[in-house]
């Protein structure tokens, strides 16, 4: 089971990798936005792994006199918390961005955008 | 037994991921997406972040999925295949990048490693201390709302202003921002023709906010808090409008109450903020705000978790009901 105590790593840099492929190599602006959230994650993930402690529980402190209790650190949970939060707003604001060039462009195809943008230029 | 769990949650995790990036149908990539944002949910529960999973639950699978079909309705539901120039040179990067960090790993410490430096520096001061300047139970919101107060200040802010982007990137081309209900024509599609959803669905969005204003008041005490709470709230009326119409659901939370909820938060959290520096404090020190300095910790807590939950819920809201108001041409 030694092997497996850098699984979560592993799976962290493939998500990593899976979502920035989309990201650079899609056209379809929806999907590299789907990828933006995939690396997102895997960021989430990788900060999230760091707080796990053998035998330790979620930071929540029912009883004091516990004195032998072990706790995950509760850092990252409140940095990953908030970017949770943000996130959403900003894939939110993203998107309205893609709506607002669909009714522009007619299209959310990166490569005919650009070439409309070579036609009227 | 959990190592058995995990490892097979973050093999489907990696399974769904390549599965959306290579689906072209973008209806069936957002729904898959939200299948990846519950199985990180689960993940992270796993990983003992009890109150990240429960964001995660409620804004990856619930909200996002549902801003993602708003913005497909008025895109397109299917990606184009076309041959992209220099796709090799895509993957050959992708590779050499995965080689490179995949052998970086092996520098990490263990999961669960003890002597972690992660573990070493200001973490034991904070699960320390908490039970003694603060004393409620969860640290989580303890470092989130007192001992780092200022960053989700900010964070709260960055939630507000991509509301307001928002509003006005999708207003554009009309008067108000959002739509006044009494105005929006009654045959907005609707899910009242499917008995199903809709009489689970209207059974549900009561239950649901009302979890949302427990894990709001809890946070304390629990894994929760006004993030939390705030998308569990919106989802709730989010729901009640897919279910209903977007007319009711907008008549139920008018557009200048959620105006009022998202600026009311924000200044209610930066009220309390310059009240504790009225009252001879730093910014953001509640311990001035009552005589006893835990109690004041606790006073503060509580009204700022408050005004977190209300300009969360007041900006999730204005989001979907903006996607919701865009005529699809």
């Amino acid at each position: 089971m030694e092997i497996l105590g850098l699984f979560n790593y592993w799976v962290f840099v493939l998500l990593l990798m899976t979502g920035l492929f989309a990201i650079i190599h899609k056209s379809n602006l929806i999907k590299k936005l789907i990828g933006l959230s995939i690396f997102q994650s895997a960021v989430f993930l990788f900060y999230v792994t760091l707080d796990k402690i053998d035998e330790g529980t979620a930071p929540i402190i029912r009883d004091t006199d516990l004195v032998d209790q072990i706790y995950a650190n509760p850092l990252p949970q409140v940095l990953i918390l908030t970017a949770i939060v943000v996130g959403i707003a900003t894939t939110a604001l993203a998107l309205a961005v893609i709506v607002r060039i669909k009714e522009e462009y007619g299209t959310i195809e990166e490569s005919e955008m650009r070439e409309l943008d070579r036609y009227l230029s | 037994m959990t190592l058995v769990f995990g490892t097979f949650l973050l093999s489907m995790m990696v399974l769904v991921a390549i599965a959306i990036v290579r689906e072209h149908n973008l209806f069936v990539a957002v729904m898959l997406s939200a299948i990846f944002s519950l199985l990180m949910a689960t993940n992270l529960f796993l990983l003992d972040a009890a109150d990240v999973a429960l964001t995660e639950a409620a804004i990856g699978a619930g909200i996002s999925t549902v801003l993602a079909l708003g913005a497909l309705a008025l895109t397109a539901e299917a990606e184009q295949r076309h041959r992209p120039k220099y796709r090799w040179l895509s993957i050959a990067i992708m590779v050499l990048a995965l080689v490179a960090l995949l052998y970086s790993t092996q520098d990490n410490p263990r999961i669960g490693d003890p002597e972690a430096p992660v573990h070493q520096h200001v973490a034991p001061w904070y699960l320390e201390q908490t039970p003694i300047l603060i004393d409620i139970p969860n640290v989580v919101t303890a470092v989130l709302g007192s001992f780092r107060g200022y960053d989700t200040f900010g964070e709260v802010l960055v939630i507000l202003t991509a509301g307001i982007g928002v509003l006005f990137l999708l207003s554009a081309g009309r008067n108000d921002l959002l739509p006044n209900p009494r105005r929006i024509p009654d045959n907005t599609i609707r899910l009242r023709q499917h008995t199903i959803p809709h009489v689970i669905g209207k059974l549900l969005a009561p239950f649901i906010i009302l979890f949302g204003l427990y894990v709001q008041f809890h946070g304390e005490y629990g894994p929760g808090g006004g993030f939390q709470a705030g998308a569990l709230i919106a989802a709730g009326v989010i729901l009640y409008g897919l279910v209903e119409g977007e007319r009711p659901s907008l008549a139920l939370v008018p557009p200048n109450l959620l105006y009022g909820l998202s600026l009311g938060g924000v200044l209610l959290y930066g009220g309390v903020g310059i009240a504790s520096m009225l009252l001879g404090g730093n910014f953001l020190d509640y311990s001035v705000l009552m005589t006893d300095p835990i109690a004041g910790q606790h006073w503060g807590l509580l009204l700022i978790e408050l005004g977190v939950g209300m300009t969360v819920t007041g900006v999730l809201l204005s989001i979907y009901h903006a996607f919701a108001a865009r005529d699809p041409h």
